[in-house]
């Protein structure tokens, strides 16, 4: 009988996801404070610039999802927000320009920013980045004879991302350097034009949140998944093991030198569930997961590393339960 | 890509089953890349422009003049010139399709004529002499479109893909719908109310006339418009001469069943005492309708004339009669007496009118050839008049008739009826209406579907479900599914993809060719001969041409030929055994549709043709030519033994193979994946939803100023394809994004179809869309010397600053492009002279109110302006046109559809956070309930879901072609080699709690179109506002801010229900409340408080009525009828 002591599991069935029998979830579950910090741990597992791998073990569910939703939709970074056009005359339409615009993922360190006030027009140093986007194509006089390739033909006529160029306000060139501002990625395909199209523009980036807009998400995506557990429950060999090794992600399932199926490393299965496929080795296994141990995959835009990014949502919730707390005292 | 067909177990025992053959359907691309999608319509028209034309030309080619015997004006050869437009001064210069749909032009050419007439006493020959002018159709033979690349055609403004087969009148894109009809010169045999009847619809250049051979009281009776009373089939033989009973009974038939019926209808004649030809021909002449204009040279002629020329010219009119020799007409009309008794002995032979071998489509071509041939003889007649009017006058100059030819009569003829959609052909007394309609540019595929439509000449009220229900010889040449649903649901029905409509072809060759394998003249034939047993009769194009002893011969000998190419390929026989006959057919307006040919159980076409296509040194026409591949029409189809797949030939009876199954479906149809897994009905919603999606509709769209038009933002390819959808360019031109789909249920929003919508798939533009709309206006030149104006923005007169209302002005009085436009803001500062009568005096400037009549910008969402036209339009006058923009995001209320019928509208957007997410933090665009499953059956979404993710992590589309595809199988394989559940279920994680799922989730890519309904073109409210004048009630609709009503089923529940104080307020305070004085001793309506009938105010009071009420009684007295209130005191009761 599983204990929610030990592991909490919930089993994968072949036709649905199954709790333990006596498992009524962890909801009802009393949390307690000491209990809490001998069983949590954090593990990272890997964690580049970008990417970052981690396990929240022994930790409840709403917790691990807070952060997750904290992160998509509550870690403020900096991103385009108006665009002032001067001139345009491509064929991109000024809004569909204006949102690609937006949705260019700037390098800034939103915590060095204030979000702008709602009724404010005009930005400050403090709450505003600027940027110029001017450009415009022409006929390329040096062209390579007998080439009809647009490089060859045109100059400019792709405008990336890395034509964005900075503008400083106020004090803001001594504060910040000129290669942490910017877009992250210099190839990001804008507009393409021909020769005679230009475009002229000011674009006036702000901090906000994921729930305002999808651009302000400092994360690609952030989301967990529970550690899979794969139980043999009898003594697969022979044939019936390549067959089960085939029915799990590589290297989950290894096969020893008596031919015998052995569970290696369950952890990357995908949880396809495709045993249930084939009636011979259906009865062999029990799939479940771990309902306690998270793996979270956190994927940052760019502008902050991931570690920074998790972190910044737990302060959010932390400063979330301070005013909900100080506000229950002063009821 | 491969094709892969089922490999069915061969039932013909122990042969070895035919292998089948790989990429075989490559030969539709093939096809289509010389046919095109819409060729029917331009081969129609090409066929016109430069065959047909010139034959009408031909047979209406001399004009003679009553006043001058000499006079004569003879038609030499007629031409259709290139595009080109009228610049005024007898200048033209050329043009191009685009520059005359921006212009509000028509794009035509001039119709030229060589002439030779008589001018004084000389003959003059003129070459090139206008007569009017031709709309040309887009990628016709003259068009200035056809063979370009793709290259010159992007440099005049065009798309590449754009499939033409439409016309541009003054600015407008109009198609001629293909009108669906019975054939003519053809017997059919029906029942009509319960007797039945023989009818031929005999149609000729010149006439258009009915001939029925009826049952009348057990005897058989000849019935025609032209004759006042029926006339007993005896009495119509011996005035065609032929005047033995025996004659007529051998030209009948001589079998038992024949004589029996036919001998009643022999004593007619006894009792009529009509014996010889004469007394025939005067009985017939005693029975004509009288006419009501008599010619001048009818007044010689007895009634015996007038019957033998009706029986030669207008009874049976297709039948040939040369020197009143009527032998042929009797045999024909024999023929007809016979199969009316067939069919009463057996009610099997009646002829089904809903067949499609008995149909006709009349194209482009042979409608214009209609209208121009009524219009070019309007035109002759009016020569003739002036002719006859000018040349008694003595004049200086000869008459030139040159000088009095008016293009405008035919152009203009042309024009409107192109543009009205008004077919009135006065000498054949036709008027039809909706023969044409604008070309719907919604979305590429709309257009693409409106060429391909095909328009049933049945009224859509009667409720008979014959012509409307899926005839099985549609099979392969109209779209099972594409059909509109309500009134006119079978009625108007789409082609094939591969099907080819014939032009009409030269009888002479193929009547000689017959001729020759052995056919025999019935003109020296006697009745006993041709009714033999042993022999059958030869028909062509409904016409006797002879009989034959050895009609297979016959009919191999003509298949044979037409394979090697010596007669057109469009050439159809077969033989009706039940008949005794053979049709031979060449007319145009036949259904037929390519197949491979098969000789002793093995297809002609072999594996190393194909491979030869492949590599492209081998054609469509190759195998045409090579005898490979042929043309059957309907009525041979059925003569024919055709094979769908390889698997299924049988080499004693098979004679054709099936291209390709899916090529039975039509343009819209082509676009569903799996068509053949879901239920019927949905892949005929889809085919109406398709035409309303929105997406891509050419390359040069950014060109067009239409009155509306939608684009997608970001349109993408769907993951699962059709091989339809890389024939028709939808990859190309596309109309949908591919949406990550949650099948699951997600809060209450999803009830009833209803969407849940990512909001952070939102913001990263899925089904963000374009609105293009155009505003318009000219500026005119007035009889008075005066034009219209547009001046500069009006000033506020204290501060100086531009007046609100004209803030997006430039400074000519046009708005500039890029401004936002808010509602009520002017786009055109245009002002109006008044219409006054007189000219504006010679020399001294005189004051003139000019009239403010602003173009305005209405609605609720304020517009961008995106580029503004100031050019001229045929009158001259300027053309101002404006294109405004929108875009707009997807909102709660929008309407969404997949490709399986499945149309729903947005319930709730739901953040990302609180969308489920799976594995690798994959969150759905979009969330559907899985209650649209379970009664729509439409499995091939689930397999095109699962076919879509699989698609995804191969990196490759896969297809969903109908009756092939991708299978099942191989895609769950897929799915599984990338660590997927074979099912497509993946375990989601509650967005809102963190916990799993307890249900596994169906979830992957489909594509989905965003239809043209949007909540904001739809959002309405009211308060106040606006009231009609004459009632004072509130105005109707959302386009006048209108009210909504409370009908007559609303006010029955109310009354029902007694709130009377709630429908007073509803029905009279809330609308059109007045305050009316009555006269309480007259019981009239006083004016003022005063009672101008009892000389008083004294019994004057104020009563409250609705507005309409007071009117009423205002409009009774007006018509002497005077209603008079009776009026109590409120207390009183």
């Amino acid at each position: 009988m599983p204990k929610l002591e030990d592991k909490p599991r919930v089993i994968l069935e072949e036709f649905r996801v199954k709790n333990a029998p006596d498992d009524y979830g962890m909801a009802d579950e009393k949390w307690n404070f000491k209990k809490f910090v001998k069983k949590f741990r954090i593990v990272i597992v890997r964690m580049d610039n970008s990417e970052m791998e981690f396990d929240l073990i022994g930790i409840q569910p709403a917790f691990a999802n807070a952060f997750r939703r904290l992160m998509l939709s509550e870690v403020p970074s900096m991103a385009i927000e108006k665009v002032m056009i001067k001139n345009n005359t491509s064929i991109i339409q000024d809004e569909v320009l204006a949102h690609r615009l937006g949705l260019i993922p700037l390098k800034a360190d939103p915590k060095l920013f204030e979000y702008r006030a709602e009724d404010s027009t005009d930005g400050t140093e403090f709450d505003t980045l600027e940027f110029t986007l001017k450009i415009k194509c022409s006929a390329n006089k040096s062209q390579p004879k007998d080439s009809f390739r647009a490089e060859d033909l045109y100059e400019n006529h792709s405008v990336y991302s890395s034509s964005i160029k900075w503008h400083p306000i106020g004090n803001q060139a001594s504060v910040h350097k000129e290669t942490e501002v910017g877009p992250v990625h210099s190839d990001i395909l804008i507009s393409k034009m021909r020769p005679g199209h230009e475009l002229d523009l000011h674009l006036v980036a702000v901090k906000g949140i994921g729930k305002d807009h999808a651009k302000f998400s400092p994360v690609a995506t952030a989301s967990y998944r529970l550690l899979p557990e794969i139980t043999l429950t009898r003594e697969v060999t022979g044939g019936e093991a390549t067959l089960l090794q085939s029915c799990f992600s590589p290297c989950v399932i290894g096969i020893d030198s008596d031919g015998r199926a052995f569970v290696r490393d369950a952890r990357y299965d995908s949880c396809s569930r495709n045993v249930y496929r084939y009636d011979s080795i259906k009865d062999a296994v029990v799939l479940s997961r771990i309902r306690n141990h998270f793996i979270f995959n956190v994927e940052s835009v760019g502008a902050m590393l991931p570690s920074v990014i998790f972190v910044e949502a737990v302060k959010i919730l932390r400063d979330k339960c301070k005013s909900l707390l100080d506000d229950l005292n002063n009821f | 890509m491969e094709e892969r067909h089922c490999e069915w177990e061969s039932a013909k025992g122990a042969r070895e089953p035919i292998k089948s053959l790989e990429d075989k359907w490559k030969l539709v691309p093939s096809f289509l890349q010389i046919k095109g999608l819409v060729k029917q319509h331009i081969d129609s028209f090409n066929y016109f422009i430069n065959v047909e034309i010139k034959k009408i030309v031909q047979a209406n080619e001399k004009v003679f003049c009553d006043s001058d015997p000499l006079f004569y004006i003879k038609y030499l050869n007629a031409y259709v010139g290139t595009p080109d437009l009228e610049e005024g001064f007898n200048l033209t210069k050329p043009t191009t399709p685009h520059e005359c749909r921006l212009r509000d032009m028509t794009y035509s050419a001039p119709i030229t004529v060589d002439i030779e007439y008589i001018r004084g006493n000389q003959r003059v020959i003129k070459n090139k002499q206008l007569i009017g002018r031709m709309p040309l159709m887009l990628r016709s033979s003259n068009c200035v479109l056809t063979n370009k690349s793709d290259f010159e055609l992007a440099q005049l403004n065009e798309c590449p893909h754009d499939p033409g087969g439409y016309f541009i009148i003054r600015g407008q894109e109009k198609v001629i719908l293909i009108q669906e009809q019975l054939s003519r010169n053809r017997m059919i045999v029906d029942e009509f109310k319960g007797a039945i009847q023989c009818q031929v619809t005999s149609s000729t250049h010149e006439k258009k006339t009915r001939t029925n051979v009826i049952v009348k009281n057990g005897k058989y009776v000849l019935r025609h418009n032209a004759l006042s009373d029926d006339i007993p089939i005896a009495v119509a033989f011996k005035a065609m001469g032929i005047c033995s009973d025996q004659e007529i009974m051998l030209l009948v038939g001589t079998e038992d069943a024949v004589v029996k019926n036919m001998a009643p209808c022999l004593m007619d004649c006894h009792n009529l005492k009509i014996f010889t030809q004469n007394q025939a021909l005067t009985y017939i002449g005693a029975k004509l309708k009288v006419k009501r204009f008599q010619t001048s040279n009818a007044k010689f002629r007895t009634p015996v004339d007038e019957a033998r020329d009706l029986l030669a010219t207008t009874i049976l009119a297709h039948v040939p009669v040369e020197n009143y020799n009527f032998y042929v007409k009797a045999i024909y009309l024999a023929i007809m007496v016979k199969r009316v008794i067939e069919a009463q002995n057996n009610k099997a032979n009646i002829d089904d009118p809903d067949y499609y071998g008995n149909k006709r489509l009349e194209l482009a071509g042979s409608l214009l050839a209609l209208m121009f041939e009524d219009l070019f003889k309007r035109f002759n007649w009016e020569l003739k008049s002036i002719a006859d009017k000018i040349i008694p006058k003595v004049k200086a100059a000869p008459f030139d008739v040159v000088k009095h030819m008016r293009p405008d009569l035919i152009a203009n003829g042309l024009f409107t009826a192109i543009s009205s959609g008004n077919w009135t052909i006065k000498r054949f007394k036709m008027e039809r209406h909706g023969v044409t309609q604008v070309l719907s540019r919604l979305s590429y595929i709309s257009a693409l579907g409106m060429m391909t439509r095909v328009n049933s000449q049945f009224e859509k009220t009667r409720k008979v479900s014959g012509p409307r229900s899926l005839q099985p010889s549609q099979w392969g040449m109209l779209c099972p599914s594409d059909t509109p649903e309500g009134e006119a649901c079978g009625l108007v029905k789409n082609l094939a993809l591969m099907t080819h409509i014939t032009t009409e072809s030269s009888e002479k060759p193929i009547a000689r060719l017959a001729c020759n394998a052995g056919v025999e003249d019935v003109r020296i034939l006697g009745g006993e001969e041709i009714n033999h047993p042993a022999v059958y009769m030869v028909f062509l194009n409904g016409n006797i041409l002879g009989v034959t002893k050895h009609y297979k011969k016959l009919i191999k000998i003509f298949r044979m030929f037409r394979r090697r190419g010596f007669i057109s390929a469009f050439v159809s026989i077969y033989p009706n055994h039940n008949q005794r006959t053979v049709y031979i057919c060449s007319d145009g307006g036949r259904l037929c549709r390519p197949y491979i040919i098969v000789e002793k159980g093995s297809p002609l076409v072999q594996q190393s043709h194909i491979n030869e296509l492949n590599r492209g040194i081998r054609k469509f026409q190759d195998f045409l030519a090579d005898g490979l591949i042929e043309y059957l029409d309907v009525n041979e189809e059925n003569d024919s033994h055709i094979a769908t797949l390889e698997a299924e030939i049988d080499p004693y009876v098979t004679t054709h193979l099936e291209i390709a199954p899916f090529t039975i479906l039509g343009v819209c149809a082509g676009l569903v994946p799996y068509p053949h897994h879901n239920q019927s009905p949905r892949n005929t919603y889809q085919c109406a939803m398709g035409k309303q999606a929105m997406g891509t509709i050419g390359y040069n769209q950014k060109n067009r100023i239409d009155t509306l038009m939608y684009n997608l933002v970001y349109p993408q390819c769907p993951m699962v394809k059709t091989k339809t959808i890389e024939l028709t360019n939808f990859d190309k031109l596309p109309a949908g994004q591919n949406a990550t789909v949650a099948v699951m249920s997600y809060s209450g929003y999803d009830i009833e179809d209803a969407l849940i919508l990512n909001r952070a798939s939102i913001d990263r533009g899925y089904g963000r869309c374009l609105v293009y709309k155009s505003a318009k206006t000219t500026m005119k030149r007035y009889s008075n010397q005066t034009t219209d104006r547009i001046l500069g923005p009006s000033r506020d007169g204290n501060t100086g600053k531009v007046i609100k209302a004209h803030e997006v002005l430039d400074t000519d009085g046009i708005a500039a492009p890029g401004e936002m436009v808010e509602n009520r803001q002017v786009l055109v500062n245009k002002q109006m002279p008044p219409a006054t009568l007189n000219p504006i005096g010679q020399g001294q400037p005189q004051h003139i109110d000019y009239k403010d009549v602003p173009i305005t910008y209405k609605g609720p969402v304020e517009s961008y302006i995106e580029k503004v036209m100031v050019s001229s339009n045929s009158e001259d006058a300027f053309l101002i046109k404006i294109l405004l923009r929108q875009t707009r995001v997807p909102e709660i209320g929008d309407k969404f559809s997949s490709r399986h019928g499945q149309k729903g509208v947005t319930g709730l957007i739901v953040q990302q956070e609180d969308m489920p997410f799976n594995d690798r933090g994959i969150c759905p665009d979009m969330i559907m309930n899985p209650h649209g499953f379970p009664s729509r059956m439409t499995v091939g979404k689930t397999i095109e879901l699962l076919a879509g993710k699989a698609g995804l992590m191969e990196g490759k589309f896969h297809y969903g072609t109908a009756f092939g595809g991708s299978k099942v199988r191989d895609v769950c394989r897929e799915l599984e080699k990338h660590g997927y559940n074979y099912h497509g279920k993946d375990i989601f994680y509650s967005g809102l709690t963190g916990e799993p799922l307890e249900a596994y989730i169906y979830s992957g890519p489909v594509y989905y179109q965003k239809l043209k309904h949007m909540v904001q073109d739809k959002m309405h409210a009211r308060a106040r506002g606006p009231r009609a004048v004459l009632t004072r009630q509130p105005t109707e609709g959302r386009s006048r801010d209108g009210g909504l009503r409370l009908g007559e089923m609303e006010r029955d529940c109310l009354i029902g229900y007694g709130a009377s104080m709630l429908l007073m307020e509803r029905l009279m305070l809330a609308s059109d409340v007045f305050s009316a004085d009555i006269c309480g001793a007259c019981g009239r309506l006083a004016s003022r408080a005063w009672c101008h009938a009892c000389r008083s105010s004294a019994a004057v009071s104020a009563v409250e009525m609705p507005y309409a009420c007071k009117l009423l009684f205002q409009e009774l007295a007006a018509m002497n009828i005077v209603p008079r209130l009776t009026l109590k005191k409120c207390c009183d009761t």
